[in-house]
């Protein structure tokens, strides 16, 4: 095994770690908004890529540049669940809210079985193709940018969160809700909002994983999983936490991919996710 | 103590009252009677599967309702009694009968195993962990060649049917009472553990763990307890259901569906109450039925459409389950004293 070979595993760990990263800020945010997980959260993304295979194959967008529609749609779709499910259950017991969510999930993923059958696609030709080389070393194009962009937009939600007045207030609900609502903060607007955020994240990164990515059904359950375990990794409700959680997931996957063995390789990240709730519950940046 | 085992006592859940019992009489009498009339293979099939699900719901309740873990892998104690009976029969030729009771006790061990490390987890991170455990199993078992991989495990048929190889070609009516025979058995433990002091304890640990701990219940011991009971009752399905098709493969016995269906099940019916694990099945397990034959094989995607909104209109509407909507003297036992 040479060195090249390894640095080749850490390259591409990494780019699919940004990815991860996005994707668990996205349930982060939510999970520390209002203390609920979102277990549709992998069906949310097979939904952002469906969204940018149908746009191309319908319309001809190539997922590059549907990617604005992609975000929109899935901010929409992040409101829509909040007003219609996740607003009644609130107060319920955590065990209710779990199932609640949980149902959403089965829900979104048999409908689009029912609907789109279980079909592999996967868009032709797409702008972003072929690779970059450097020395030994190849990247490829599509990967890269969507790196690229997983950790822009993940900047972007970082810089708003706690640098915009509306970010703060998001930060007060979620400290605090009644308080924050005696400071004219209306927290059912924030939670709206939090889920538009949180499923926005989402979009980007299926929008641009659309390019390289096969799109089917089941296609959001591993990633959905890696998000569990990535914001349980970066701590409870840590967003920058999210981002080294997902770089460390994806070495992991990459690394105990090509060092031991590939075909286990969901479970060395589920070792970690055990190790980190068993050992260190609060995570590596938790602020509990 | 005092205080927080009444309080526990007058909840009206796992209780049951004399009309019930009587019910559940004339209930259990129908059931023992039923194949007398002959009725065709699929009424026999649909029962059966009701049975089967029954108790797997139960299993579930046991751990999410009365000791208030959510586990959303419990599949995987389903695939452990199948393999185990499975693979010993297969490999050594050792009857079901054996099997199952090794699977209850695998199950059992592994449960205990599990239980352990996860003891400090709560809610969420419980119910995550339990999704991901339930996965590797189905992972490591795709991969493991001792026990045929991704292809399985398949039982060799006997030329006639046997009691000792517990398998039955010619008729259903004997898996029937087998199944049967189970379910009475597990509905009458749970009912026996949810009146126990174990059952007051798990629920006391249930609504406040503080309390519970403070009052000297030593809440990690309870809770594993309940794991592994839980996991004791969801096993031997497995290893009849593997009886039943005959055919052991990952794929079926590890499936994620399994641990979806007897979450919706018992939510549906009531959680944390004996009898809502069986309302659930009585209602779904027709009904899915009835969609396989009319849609096909592609039905399993149509009946999770309905699973999942079930799901969220009765988190929203109706968290206590439709055994909530029945008459309240029917399901709280009658104020003593």
């Amino acid at each position: 095994m040479t060195f090249e070979i390894i640095l080749q595993a850490i390259v591409s760990g990494l780019l699919m770690g940004l990815i991860y990263a996005l994707i668990a800020a996205g349930l982060s945010l939510i999970f520390g908004l209002m203390n609920i997980v979102n277990f549709a959260h992998g069906e949310h993304l097979m939904v952002s890529m469906f969204s940018s295979f149908w746009l191309w194959s319908l319309l001809g967008l190539d997922p590059l540049f549907s990617i604005p529609i992609t975000i929109l749609l899935m901010a929409g779709c992040g409101v829509l669940t909040h007003y219609l499910l996740i607003r009644y259950i609130l107060k319920a017991k955590m065990l209710i809210q779990i199932c609640a969510t949980f149902g959403l999930s089965i829900f979104i993923r048999a409908l689009a079985q029912y609907l789109w059958t279980p079909d592999f696609r996967n868009v032709d030709q797409p702008l972003l193709e072929g690779r970059i080389e450097l020395g030994s070393l190849f990247i490829g194009q599509p990967q890269f940018f969507a790196a690229v962009a997983c950790l822009l937009a993940f900047f972007m939600l970082y810089l708003f969160v706690t640098r915009t007045e509306t970010g703060l207030a998001l930060q007060a609900t979620a400290q605090d809700r009644e308080a924050a609502e005696i400071l004219g903060i209306p927290s059912n607007r924030m939670f709206a909002l939090g889920w538009a955020i949180g499923l926005g994240c989402v979009g980007v990164a299926g929008g641009m994983m659309t390019n390289y990515f096969f799109v089917f059904t089941d296609v959001g359950v591993n990633f959905a999983l890696f998000a569990f375990v990535a914001v349980a990794l970066g701590g409870f409700g840590s967003i920058i936490g999210c981002l080294y959680a997902g770089v460390i997931i994806g070495l992991v996957e990459s690394l105990g991919g090509l060092l031991i063995d590939p075909s286990f390789k969901l479970l060395y990240v589920f070792a970690i996710y055990l190790l980190v709730v068993i050992y260190k519950p609060q995570g590596l940046f938790g602020r509990y | 103590m005092e205080n927080l085992l009444t309080h526990a006592k007058q909840e009206p859940v796992w209780n049951t009252s004399k009309e019930i019992i009587s019910l559940l009489g004339l209930l259990s009498f129908f059931l023992i009677v039923f194949p007398l009339f002959g009725p065709s293979p699929f009424y026999l099939h649909l029962m059966i599967m009701i049975f089967m699900y029954a108790v797997m719901s139960q299993s579930w309740n046991v751990i999410a309702g009365l000791s208030g873990q959510i586990s959303l892998g419990h599949g995987a104690f389903f695939g452990i009694g199948a393999y185990t009976s499975s693979f010993l029969y297969v490999q050594y030729g050792v009857t079901p009968w054996l099997g199952i009771l090794a699977g209850m006790l695998f199950a059992a061990l592994v449960a205990i195993s599990i239980g352990i490390p996860m003891l400090r987890l709560s809610g969420h991170y419980f119910a995550i962990a339990t999704l991901l455990i339930g996965i590797s199993f189905q992972v490591v078992f795709q991969r493991w060649e001792m026990v045929g991989a991704a292809s399985g495990l398949w039982i060799p048929l006997t030329e006639e049917s046997s009691w000792f190889a517990l398998q039955f070609h010619d008729s259903k009516v004997p898996y029937y009472y087998l199944f049967l025979g189970f379910f009475i058995l597990s509905y009458l433990s749970v009912w026996r553990l949810s009146t126990s002091k174990i059952g007051f304890r798990l629920r006391a640990v249930r609504d406040d763990y503080q309390a519970a701990s403070s009052l000297g219940i030593a809440i990690s011991k309870y809770k594993i307890i309940a794991f592994a009971i839980s996991a004791v009752i969801m096993a031997p399905m497995g290893s009849l259901f593997a009886q039943y098709i005959l055919i052991v493969d990952p794929d079926r016995m590890f499936n994620l569906e399994i641990s979806i269906i007897v979450l919706l099940m018992t939510v549906l019916g009531g959680i944390g109450n004996i009898w809502g694990p069986l309302i659930g099945v009585a209602i779904l397990i027709p009904i899915s039925e009835y969609t396989r034959i009319y849609f096909g094989g592609t039905g399993g995607a149509i009946d999770l459409i309905f699973y999942g909104l079930i799901l969220m209109l009765i988190c929203v509407f109706r968290p206590a389950g439709l055994i909530s909507l029945l008459p309240k003297h029917l399901i709280e036992r009658e104020k003593q004293r």
